[in-house]
């Protein structure tokens, strides 16, 4: 009913076309398109391993995702970054396959094969067109369930990230996130230091380090298949069950270790690392902010959206449209099971540095009075009326159940997204950015050309200054 | 990051199909309003989402001396306001809807697209026509500097702040002679930036941004006949204004010789950069290039990667790619050494490899493996409909570049019909051994 009247309304105002259209006000959108959400469906190997299935038959490829629970969250102290580096020695030798031959068969399909940790999981994906599925699935099987490190490929890739992290300190976008989440947590905590680990860590690596950490985080109970593409249950399952279905731990499970987030810090320290002659500074402001689990994620992606989650958000409109100090600022909350660093960011011109910092804690002051309506009603449509759209490629809806998995989001979660932002009132945005947003206890970090800013940002009396080498950032003595 | 620049764009991201599958089936439906705007209509109903994408046939390679970056910067002053939009309603009113946009430069095309839920499509239509109308009712000096510095900052952050950013800077003012459009770089000079005024931009509007020097795609979950209309609506009423005059051909060539070039950087480890001006995109020699990438360095079991990375593990990656532009293209190899070994440890592989190319097909194996990886790519840009590299994007390119939208099956018969003596006869004819450009980088301190 609806939808005629709109299509009999667009045609009458096309008849008038000959004429200019009305440019006084803008045009009003229909109602919103109807939440379609792909239907998840769920089923078991017979060793009792999870499959997640959605079938999408627009192009012909499909994407199959092993995600096992565990990431660089849970490395051993003195083992930071074996996870990392378990991953990627997936595919350097398993079955009777070498390094070599993995890579060239995936390539010959054009599929796409990667193994990858991240902080709370690991994950082998495979991309290929399906014509090709049947072909690649042997070998991601190989790869995820009957990896065997060769030693010689541990050399290599040792010696290659040892080079990562000298490289690494060329850029200043990734010491000032490294230095940020070391001032936060510390040094010895996981999130204290690069996922890839240290340099001491990565030289001291063993084939039986790397065996250890394997047997005991990649087991049935603790992984799942997700499957997405232009295939049916009835032709992936058994395929699946062929190559995964057999599968059975190699020993006795090992329980993962657990974080303990650390004590927010009390008092406001700037931290400043020295890069000569850099002519942007790369700033990072925040705390620790909350678990992904917090019963508080609605109100804080709206709160987010409207301080530095979005183009038009305040942090981005100040620093940015107003100031012209930066090509863009933003905040995040960056949720993982523990809680993850909450920082606002920008790169800014060199001699722009302390104005900068006083905008950023002119809107980080801001965000904690009440929000006007129509700016929250903004944020909140911003996020909730996009979301539909949201499940378009195989790559999208894979992590977005990726992130069920691994965070164990309810059944209705998608389904209730959309009413769940909705209905985040302007009370409880301000409730939460009074509980996360401390502009008095933020750690600040800048990095840049000491010589120039130091003095300036001296002079905001933010509070005590200290300075943090690069070799520090990287954990060398 | 929001309205991004592009140097190159790559025929990688092209796209395509398996073999032997059926052609890729992309209907559209194609039509030019009285002003000379050619719009072009895609439906696709999988997701409830409509992107609007608009390019302009003009990039860096139209500016002139002394106004590099004009381009982009013009780019930048497109999200800034029209006639009917105050400045900040064109992003506060699409993030009201749920909407996105960007946009980009290249030397060739300035690109923009709004990704909409469908119910506002007529929204995304009328601010992008009111852009393409009326832009100069609330342009403003005000508006131009704001927007100068955030270029300049855009500069900081991708080229001066960037490890190993000046290297493309240095390698098209090396490669393409003084005076060719391609000689200089999208982003522009700093000095150019500062100089570039109000009045450039009334100028650079009124002789590039009429409709008939533009195309627009509306693709996604849309009615063909009830968007035609709305399109005719918003866009009926821009004026026609004149046609620039087509884009003139530039002599370029590799150099006579090798050309040598070092710069300093503040990194830990030298880069070599090695470049050869080689065919434009979609000319006779572009996709057998592309192909000579790939065998060369892509994957573990091309030829110079697994050499200089796998085997002796003297460097720490090596890449070779064709950057496919309309006027010429350039190839360039790039290697950064392991602590302890020079680039011209590298530079001698490569240049045995490059020979042996050049003097022996590649294996069938080799080429089809590649052939292979790049159908997957078409494949992979049709998942979405949106966006920089959707298909509503592609589209764009292949009208832009080809006169032809639906250009996806005769693009992907490009790399099919490559044989191995057409992939040896390529490297043979493009990358000379003694006319190139080699560019180093340095580290500034030889110690940490």
């Amino acid at each position: 009913m609806t939808r005629h009247l709109l299509i009999a309304l667009a045609i009458a105002t096309a008849t008038l076309s000959a004429q200019a259209p009305d440019r006084g006000k803008q045009p009003p959108p229909g109602p919103p398109p109807a939440l379609k959400l792909p239907t998840i469906q769920k089923r078991q190997l017979t060793n009792g391993l999870p499959v997640w299935l959605v079938e999408l038959h627009e192009v012909p490829v499909v994407q199959v995702s092993f995600v096992v629970l565990g990431g660089s969250s849970n490395d051993q102290a003195g083992k930071y970054g074996i996870a990392n580096l378990a991953a990627a020695m997936l595919e350097e030798g398993a079955g009777t396959r070498s390094s070599l031959e993995i890579a060239d068969a995936i390539d010959f399909l054009g599929a796409d094969l990667t193994a990858a940790s991240g902080v709370d999981s690991t994950g082998v994906r495979l991309h290929v067109p399906v014509a090709r599925l049947a072909d690649a699935l042997p070998i991601m099987a190989d790869v995820a369930l009957r990896p065997t490190f060769p030693k010689d490929e541990l050399e290599r890739l040792r010696q290659q990230r040892l080079t990562t992290i000298l490289q690494a300190h060329d850029d200043p976008n990734t010491i000032a996130s490294l230095a940020f989440s070391r001032v936060l947590y510390g040094a010895d905590h996981r999130y204290g230091t690069a996922t890839m680990g240290t340099a001491e860590t990565i030289k001291a690596f063993t084939v039986e380090d790397l065996r250890a950490y394997y047997s005991g985080a990649f087991r049935p109970e603790n992984a799942g298949l997700i499957v997405v593409g232009d295939i049916v249950p009835d032709k992936a399952l058994p395929l699946l069950e062929t190559h995964f279905g057999k599968w059975k731990p190699a020993g006795p499970p090992r329980p993962r270790a657990v974080l303990q987030t650390p004590g927010q810090p009390v008092a406001r320290v700037v931290y400043v690392v020295d890069k000569p002659n850099a002519p942007q500074s790369q700033i990072r402001i925040g705390w620790i902010g909350v678990p992904r689990a917090t019963a508080d994620y609605f109100p804080i992606q709206v709160l987010n959206t409207v301080l530095g989650g979005a183009f038009s958000s305040r942090l981005n409109l100040n620093l940015r449209e107003r100031h012209g100090y930066t090509y863009g600022a933003t905040s995040a909350f960056d949720m993982r099971i523990s809680a993850g660093p909450f920082a606002a960011a920008a790169g800014v011109q060199t001699d722009k540095t302390a104005e900068s910092l006083t905008e950023f804690f002119n809107e980080l002051t801001g965000i904690l009075k009440p929000i006007p309506v129509d700016e929250l009603e903004r944020a909140k449509n911003y996020v909730a009326l996009r979301f539909p759209g949201s499940f378009e490629t195989t790559g999208d809806i894979s992590r977005r159940l990726e992130d069920a998995f691994v965070f164990k989001l309810p059944d209705d979660y998608f389904s209730r997204y959309v009413q769940n932002i909705e209905a985040v009132t302007a009370a409880e945005a301000q409730r939460v950015a009074q509980k996360y947003i401390a502009p008095d206890k933020f750690a600040v970090v800048v990095v840049g050309d000491k010589k120039t800013i130091e003095p300036k940002i001296r002079a905001l009396n933010l509070g005590p200054i200290k300075e943090v080498t690069v070799a520090e950032v990287f954990s060398e003595k | 990051m929001k309205r991004a620049i592009l140097f190159l764009v790559l025929a990688l991201t092209t796209p395509v199909m398996a073999q032997n599958a059926a052609p890729i089936q992309l209907d559209y439906t194609q039509f030019d309003l009285p002003n000379g705007l050619h719009v072009i209509l895609h439906e696709d109903h999988s997701v409830p989402i409509v992107s609007v994408n608009v390019w302009y046939h003009v990039g860096s390679a139209r500016e002139r001396t002394g106004r590099t970056g004009f381009a982009h910067l013009f780019e930048h002053l497109m999200f800034m306001g029209s006639g009917h939009v105050k400045p900040g309603q064109f992003d506060e009113w699409l993030e009201s809807v749920g909407g996105t946009n960007n946009g980009s430069t290249s030397n060739d095309r300035t690109n923009y697209w709004i990704n909409v839920p469908s119910n506002a499509v007529e929204l995304a239509l009328f601010l992008e026509s009111d852009r393409m109308g009326y832009l100069l009712d609330t342009m403003t000096p005000q508006t131009v500097d704001a927007q100068r510095d955030v270029v300049k900052n855009e500069r900081r952050q991708r080229i001066e702040n960037q490890p190993y950013g000046m290297a493309s800077v240095v390698m098209d003012e090396t490669l393409f002679p003084e005076g060719h459009p391609y000689h200089w770089p999208v982003i522009g000079y700093m000095p150019d930036l500062t100089a570039a005024s109000y009045d450039d931009v009334v100028a650079f509007f009124k002789r590039f941004y009429a409709p008939s020097n533009a195309s627009l795609v509306v693709a996604g979950d849309l009615n063909t006949a009830a968007t035609r209309k709305l399109v005719e609506k918003w866009f009926g009423d821009v004026k026609a204004g004149p046609r620039p005059e087509a884009m003139p051909p530039a002599e370029a060539a590799s150099p006579a010789s090798v050309v040598k070039k070092t710069i300093t950087d503040r990194v830990q480890l030298p880069r070599i950069y090695v470049g050869w001006i080689t065919p434009p995109f979609y000319a006779p020699g572009d996709s057998a290039l592309d192909v000579v990438a790939n065998v060369l360095t892509g994957g573990k079991n091309s030829r110079i990667y697994k050499r200089l990375v796998y085997d002796m593990q003297i460097a720490q990656n090596v890449q070779a790619f064709q950057g496919s532009r309309t006027l010429a293209s350039v190839f360039q190899i790039v290697a950064t050494p392991r602590p302890g070994h020079t680039v011209d440890e590298l530079l001698k592989v490569i240049d045995e490899e490059i020979a042996k190319i050049q003097q022996e097909a590649p294996t069938a194996h080799e080429v089809q493996r590649a052939v292979n990886q790049f159908e997957t790519s078409f494949f992979n840009q049709l998942e979405q409909v949106g966006g920089f590299g959707g298909k509503a994007d592609q589209l764009n390119q292949y009208y832009t570049s080809t006169g032809n939208p639906g250009y996806f099956n005769q693009d992907l018969a490009r790399y099919r019909a490559l044989s191995p003596a057409d992939v040896r006869a390529a490297a043979a004819r493009y990358l000379p051994l003694d006319r190139r450009v080699e560019l180093t980088v340095i580290p500034e301190r030889t110690s940490k």
